[in-house]
């Protein structure tokens, strides 16, 4: 008899989800999705605000990435008010958005990795819940160090944030423009050369040490992060001019699964013409997809993968090297194999230290140029790379300075598909031949979603309370096995 | 010449000129009255009733009152204080107070007073009023969720001739601001700027210029509402913490 696993609800970045997995007769998977099944309005509370509350409103979409939200939205507004597409601020409101923006993938990718995926990694995907998280690698004696060090990753990042955007969690900093403050002396001393640990070239080497990590475990346990969920797909992200990788600005570029360019560094201003989104009756969250491909094919990822898969080379020595070898591991081809994802934070997570620091030697940050504006115009997009992913923010404004329509495509939803078939991956490998549900199984596919997008109540799961709930159907929709994240059991008769 | 009189407010001896609303003579002494809808210097409206004290044993509000020979003025009592709060959660359930992305944060006398009264959330429900953005000025924008009819705009702001160019419409529930339109034009930059200097609250926003003040050079970052005051004591030079 075909049955239906259900996980709900599998918590998200924007709210909660869930997964239902179909066994057929023969206990095989038969389909999988990752429903998201809360909807948040902000596209539509937005209207009618004045443009320049937008960055500092939108941002309350998320609490581990609200740069991000912040910068794209003030990236849009700087088109409004004539500033140009991201590259026409003044050097010191554009170097000071950098900077907080860098800061931001330091301290979201140290948290991502130590915080929410090393748990997996260094205790074993099928150790006991209740030392699988981040207190558990704390007080195991091998890896203590290792847990501070990333809570101190993440420390630093954060206080970048709060030196350019005025608060470490929904600060201001953006503005239609440009920024509202440069970094003086003091705070650039204190985060270039602060005491030990919290300075730029401490955070270099141990992002080194982070990789170095990552890539001592692919070596002993390379068949897993190989075969845990690989599938060939497009990738999608922003790249610099020149195919420079860039978090900040750039030119919107798509390769296929064999790195064949099929988005042709086009200005992201036109987006539209390029990407639709489609709206399936289970989910909330909509479908993107490259228009010239169709629904079909056209779906993409984003996120570091994706990103390592798009940029030609990384423009910052110690991160380019690292970016060699990692891409030797593929030929030069895309790399699509899920797990990887993590090898390519980390890699990232190098780069922003790197940047970092030779942006807080830069002379330009204590200058006090900081808002251009020129012709006031009715519309604008503002696009980044968000830590897990391209972000787009798409405004129009009224004469009255009211924003009229407001269109949000993030990480999470340009990932959904790849999110989706993460998850069926995962489901035909450890659920195949099953007809109950194990806590091992249930921490699969959470940890497939974790490649794409921990978010805070996912880092609660870390802790071991991760609202996620496996329900098992038959063909006739009846339950046969649900457990939630406390790992009891309730099944129906 | 000036006649100075002597009161006590929660038992301290203190003197003020003769005529002086409480809440000045009390600003004078070194002891803050908090107050939304009053302005120094501008005729008081008894308005919002967050300054109310205990005069001689009965309640009253401290802008409107003036001072004389021997008021007994209790000021930092525990049911005074809870009056106060109740009416900032009150104000707050009113309208749509929706601080963290209001430019004024930082700068808002109701934010301020909230936290200097420890408020963490109203114990009234929310009304959650329906309430429009009048952007058609091209100066100013009025943003009606967060008005508390203070009458501050409409009391301080005039143009040349004197005449008010901000005033209420309708009433009870659905009273708002509104630029009167015959004056409207005679709404200068200087004056625009005063109003929303002026507005207690994130009512009149001058446009574009939202969030230019970095977080911690904010009103209210460094300092809770009435530490100024509270601070110095002009007449005699004592200090309080």
């Amino acid at each position: 008899m075909s049955q239906k696993i259900t996980i709900s609800p599998v918590t998200r970045v924007e709210g909660h989800g869930k997964v239902s997995i179909h066994l057929d007769d023969n206990n095989q998977v038969s389909q999988s999705r990752l429903h998201i099944v809360e909807f948040r309005g902000f596209e539509r509370f937005v209207q009618g605000r004045p443009y320049w509350e937008a960055p500092v409103l939108v941002q309350r979409l998320c609490g581990i990435c609200p740069v991000s939200h912040h910068l794209a939205a003030a990236k849009a507004m700087d088109v409004i008010v004539g500033a140009g597409t991201g590259d026409g601020l003044t050097p010191t409101g554009e170097k000071m958005r950098r900077l907080m923006h860098y800061g931001q993938m330091f301290q979201s990718h140290a948290l991502h990795f130590f915080h929410l995926v090393s748990p997996d990694l260094l205790l074993g995907i099928d150790a006991d819940p209740a030392i699988r998280n981040v207190i558990g690698v704390a007080q195991n004696e091998n890896f203590q160090a290792l847990a501070v060090q990333g809570v101190m990753m993440r420390k630093y990042g954060q206080e970048i944030i709060k030196h350019t955007a005025g608060k470490k969690i929904h600060g201001t900093g953006a503005i239609p423009g440009g920024i509202n403050k440069n970094l003086s002396t003091e705070e650039r001393d204190l985060l270039l050369n602060g005491e030990d640990p919290l300075n730029a070239a401490k955070m270099i080497k141990w992002a080194e040490e982070a990789l170095a990590l990552f890539k001592d475990y692919y070596h002993k346990h390379r068949d897993f992060v190989d075969n845990f969920s690989y599938f060939p797909s497009n990738h999608l992200s922003l790249v610099r001019k020149d195919g420079a990788l860039d978090f900040y600005h750039g030119v919107l570029r798509a390769v296929d699964a064999e790195g064949n360019k099929i988005l042709k560094d086009v200005d992201y201003q036109h987006y539209l013409n390029y990407i639709a989104e489609e709206v399936r009756s289970w989910s909330y969250m909509k479908f993107p997809f490259l228009t010239e491909l169709g629904k079909e094919n056209g779906w993409y990822r984003v996120g570091p993968l994706a990103r390592l898969n798009t940029a030609d080379f990384i423009p910052s020595p110690k991160a380019q090297q690292e970016f060699e070898a990692y891409k030797a591991h593929t030929n030069g081809k895309p790399n699509n194999y899920c797990l990887h994802t993590h090898w390519a934070r980390l890699i990232e997570t190098l780069h922003a230290a790197e940047v970092i620091k030779d942006l807080l030697e830069d002379p330009d940050l204590q200058k006090d140029d900081l808002v251009v504006k020129g012709k006031r115009m009715p519309e604008g997009v503002g696009l980044l790379e968000a830590p897990r992913g391209t972000l787009f923010h798409h405004y129009e404004v009224n004469k009255d300075d009211q924003i009229t329509m407001a269109n949000l495509i993030v990480s999470t939803t340009n990932n959904n598909q790849p999110m989706n078939n993460a998850v069926e991956n995962v489901a035909k490998a450890w659920m195949n031949g099953q007809n109950e549900i194990t806590e091992p199984m249930m921490n699969a596919v959470e940890v497939a979603i974790r490649a794409y997008d921990p978010c805070l109540s996912c880092a609660t799961h870390a802790l071991g309370k991760m609202p996620l709930e496996i329900s098992l159907y038959n063909n006739h929709n009846e339950l046969i096995d649900q457990m939630q994240s406390d790992y009891t059991h309730t099944k129906s008769s | 010449m000036a006649k100075f009189i002597k009161f006590t407010i929660d038992g301290e001896e203190c003197m003020a000129q003769e005529g002086k609303y409480v809440v000045d003579a009390a600003r004078e002494n070194g002891i803050y009255i908090p107050t939304l809808c009053n302005v120094q210097g501008i005729k008081p409206k008894g308005a919002c009733r967050i300054c109310s004290v205990k005069i001689n044993g009965r309640l009253m509000t401290a802008c409107t009152t003036p001072v004389t020979d021997g008021m007994i003025i209790e000021n930092d009592h525990a049911d005074i204080q809870e009056l106060r709060k109740s009416i900032i959660e009150l104000l707050f359930v009113e309208g749509n107070h929706l601080c963290p992305s209001c430019e004024k944060s930082g700068s808002c006398e109701l934010q301020a007073l909230a936290y200097r009264f420890e408020m963490m959330v109203p114990r009234f429900p929310y009304f959650f009023p329906l309430r429009e953005i009048d952007a058609s000025h091209p100066k100013i924008i009025k943003d009606h969720n967060r008005c508390i009819l203070c009458k501050r705009c409409i009391r301080v702001i005039k143009d040349k001739d004197g005449k008010n160019i901000f005033a209420f419409r309708d009433r009870g529930h659905h009273t708002g601001i509104y630029i009167d339109p015959e004056l409207a034009d005679n709404l200068t930059d200087e004056l625009a700027d005063k109003a929303a200097d002026i507005c207690p609250v994130g009512a009149i926003l001058k446009r574009e210029s939202g969030f230019k003040t970095p977080i911690g050079n904010r009103k209210y970052d460094q300092e809770p509402i009435g530490a100024d005051v509270e601070k110095i004591n002009p007449s005699n030079g004592r200090k309080k913490s």
